[in-house]
């Protein structure tokens, strides 16, 4: 269980996909949940949400960016390798309905979050449009996927190397000027999901956003994860991860993701100090 | 002859040096040795009718495994132990003895009791280092099939019964390793945790499965459990809901609550960062606040990890803090502060969202109120300011609704407590017990473990009987 059944690197030797083998999960694991891996018994319980699941085969997918000791850990692991941990579904699934006019932004890593999300919306019958940026053109995932789950698709680059020369918050502010919008979905970096989040709150558009707090357990133990959510304390890892972005202190969010900055830093020196020493 | 033993002193237990053992995460208590062992098992007066056993949650037969002990006869001793207690090394540890077996010793009449506690512990740990690694003994297979969900105290009580009995039992854990609060919460100081390894191994001779990263409501549900072929359920899934005070500011960087706290430390061995990668905040000034074991468990953990001073705030006096005795008295020793009858009112930061102090309440106690606890109320004007960069949150938990939600036909309580027959722990729904915190509310592990011996029995019943 948990063995890794495919790997890709999407771009740059940075960005990871795996599929992996967790039958149970596959089967019960709706858009919007996350899993919660351990690479090995020294490593730490790492949240990510699943990109995909594929419940015929008993895999589900994640897909990260390296940047730190664990998930450098996670690069490391080959195929036919297997995670320590794998737990889930956690979270709450996404509240998926037919609404109407539905904008899907993702950003960066954030687009293998928004994958399932537009997916499910577009088969319910909603009318997607997605907006996807990432620093540059080949640091975007997931284009094809995206493209088959939205009837029309934006791509926007901080460096112009690809579709709109700018932000994707440009972008989603163009859109909801020209057209009715019932819902967006903004999935991505905090600045990303804050900025997305304040543009729609002048036209009072529903905005939903997928937190990404620092985790232990996932289950609803330890309050880690703990967000202020319309001046109310919630744990992401039960309440959410998913939340009105009109709603989230984006700001306590940030600060509370950098508690042990400096101690990552030294970890993750460690381990690569550590592996140059190997080779 | 009665007289003559009395004469003999209770054994003292040698332990660390304070000064020493406040540093570093090593088992304070260090054991008693063969001859301290038969010494005080000789204490030991054998009485016709134990008052001891009436007072150990899961009847343990004192008196002659105690004999055991008295005559040299340690591997004799342990095996006498599991017939009642799959657990010794962790009971002879953790229990409240003072208010159970060795509150009701008649030696405690007029001097002191004999060391029960002390003895468990001695001969569950010399069966694991000297023994000859059997197990106890199992029943002839029934061909049912049990499903425990949590691997804490009483979840392991109900899987050893069980096993013993001669049931298949698979033990599903949400976390990568089996134990429950034995493994994540009580500090390594206070039980190694390769003792606690060391009794699931057992169990798992004995037959059980032990399925982990499997969250009961989340990865699979109790229903769908029953439809993959089990014949019945056991829930002891705690209370691990966290409660915090809603006070402003607490949600700033360096304010934990005590299950974060102690689950980095303990089961992510946070204290051996970077050696293992989960980091833990390592405050100068802490303040705990509760005044419970937790609490007590949590400010020594602080101090181990090399803080300046650690605080135990509580808003009662002294008499009122629920943290065992030997407890407090360990806290002191290695110079834990306690600021009473003192209540935060709310956390400062800076500007980066860290935690630099807080602001407290000055308290008085007042008339009892329901609880029979005389009521803590605030003096006015009485504010004071306390600089701390790590705050611990320890005034208790919660039911966590993960595995009650996705289990309609299960009665709750108001406060999402399973509700279940005190006697025989039967829950609302047919095939399913419960018991230990998850019915209780956070309470201690043998009472856990006595909910699972009470729930083995009448599952034993269920599985031949019928309901």
């Amino acid at each position: 269980m948990a063995k890794i059944v495919h790997r890709e690197e999407l771009a740059q030797g940075t960005i990871i996909l795996n599929e992996i083998e967790a039958p149970r999960i596959s089967r019960k694991a709706k858009p919007g949940q996350f899993v919660i891996l351990q690479a090995d018994e020294t490593g730490e319980r790492i949240p990510l949400t699943m990109a995909d699941t594929d419940p015929e085969k008993g895999t589900i997918t994640i897909i990260y960016m390296v940047v730190g000791k664990s998930t450098a850990r996670f690069r490391d692991l080959k195929v036919g390798e297997e995670y320590y941990a794998l737990i889930g579904p956690l979270g709450a699934p996404t509240h998926i309905e037919k609404i109407g006019k539905v904008v899907c932004v993702g950003g960066g890593t954030g687009i293998a979050v928004l994958h399932p999300i537009a997916r499910a919306l577009k088969d319910a019958g909603n009318e997607v449009t997605a907006i996807l940026g990432s620093r540059t053109y080949d640091l975007l995932i997931l284009e094809e996927q995206m493209r088959n789950a939205s009837h029309t698709l934006h791509i926007c680059t901080d460096d112009g190397s690809m579709g709109h020369h700018g932000f994707v918050t440009d972008v989603l502010k163009e859109t909801i000027e020209k057209e009715d919008i019932a819902l967006v979905v903004a999935i991505g970096p905090i600045p990303m999901m804050k900025f997305c989040s304040l543009i729609t709150k002048e036209k009072g558009i529903k905005t939903m956003v997928s937190l990404n707090p620092i985790m232990v357990d996932g289950t609803g133990m330890c309050g880690g994860c703990r967000v202020s959510v319309g001046g109310n304390t919630k744990f992401a890892c039960v309440d959410g991860p998913e939340f009105d972005g009109h709603q989230v202190d984006f700001d306590e969010l940030a600060k509370r993701l950098a508690s042990y900055t400096e101690v990552e830093k030294q970890s993750v020196d460690a381990y690569n100090k550590c592996k140059c020493n190997a080779n | 002859m009665a007289d003559k033993k009395e004469k003999v002193d209770r054994v003292v237990m040698p332990e660390q040096d304070p000064d020493v053992r406040r540093r570093n995460f090593m088992e304070v208590p260090l054991g008693l040795s063969e001859e301290m062992a038969i010494t005080e098992a000789k204490r030991c007066l054998q009485c016709k009718k134990p008052a001891c056993v009436e007072g150990c949650p899961v009847s343990v037969s004192i008196p002659e495994f105690i004999k055991c002990i008295a005559d040299g006869d340690f591997s004799a001793a342990a095996r006498k132990l599991w017939e009642r207690n799959a657990l010794p090394a962790v009971c002879g540890r953790v229990c409240p003895q003072e208010e159970q077996c060795e509150g009701r010793c008649v030696l405690g009449k007029k001097g002191k009791p004999v060391a029960i506690g002390y003895l468990e512990r001695f001969a569950a740990d010399w069966e694991r280092t000297n023994g000859t690694g059997d197990v106890p003994a199992v029943a002839e297979k029934t061909g049912k099939k049990v499903a425990v969900v949590g691997s804490g105290p009483s979840g392991l009580t109900v899987a050893g019964d069980l096993l013993i009995k001669g049931h298949d039992v698979t033990i599903f854990e949400a976390f990568h390793k089996p134990g429950g609060v034995l493994v994540y919460g009580i500090p390594e100081f206070r039980l190694p945790k390769e003792i606690v390894a060391s009794e699931v191994a057992t169990l798992e001779k004995m037959g059980a499965d032990i399925e982990c990263n499997t969250v009961i409501g989340a990865t699979v549900t109790i229903d769908e459990l029953f439809a993959e072929g089990y014949d019945a359920a056991y829930i002891g899934v705690g209370a691990g809901l966290p409660r915090f005070m809603d006070l402003p500011g607490e949600n700033l960087i360096g304010v934990y609550s005590a299950n974060e706290y102690l689950t980095r430390t303990n089961l992510m061995k946070g204290y051996l960062f970077p050696e293992y990668d989960t980091p833990i905040a390592r405050g100068r000034n802490v303040v705990v606040l509760g005044a419970g074991n937790v609490a007590m468990d949590s400010a020594r953990t602080a101090m181990r990890l090399g803080a300046d001073s650690v605080k135990v705030v509580y808003r009662r006096s002294r008499e009122e803090m629920p943290a065992r005795n030997e407890e407090l008295h360990h806290a002191e020793e290695e110079k834990i502060e306690f600021v009473l009858l003192t209540n935060p009112i709310q956390f400062f930061g800076d500007e980066n969202g860290r935690l630099t102090g807080m602001e407290c309440l000055k308290m008085e106690l007042g008339e009892p109120d329901a609880s029979g606890r005389r009521r803590p109320m605030a003096i006015e004007g009485s504010e004071f300011k306390i600089d701390c960069d790590l705050v611990v949150v320890a005034v208790g938990s919660n039911a966590n609704p993960l595995l009650t939600k996705t289990t309609p036909d299960l009665a709750l309580n108001k406060w999402g407590n399973i509700i279940s027959d005190p006697v025989t722990g039967k829950t609302s729904k047919k095939a399913v017990w419960a018991g230990g915190d998850i019915v209780t509310g956070a309470a201690t592990v043998i009472l856990a473990m006595g909910a699972g011996r009470a729930a083995a029995n009448s599952m034993h019943e269920y599985l031949t009987l019928g309901w």
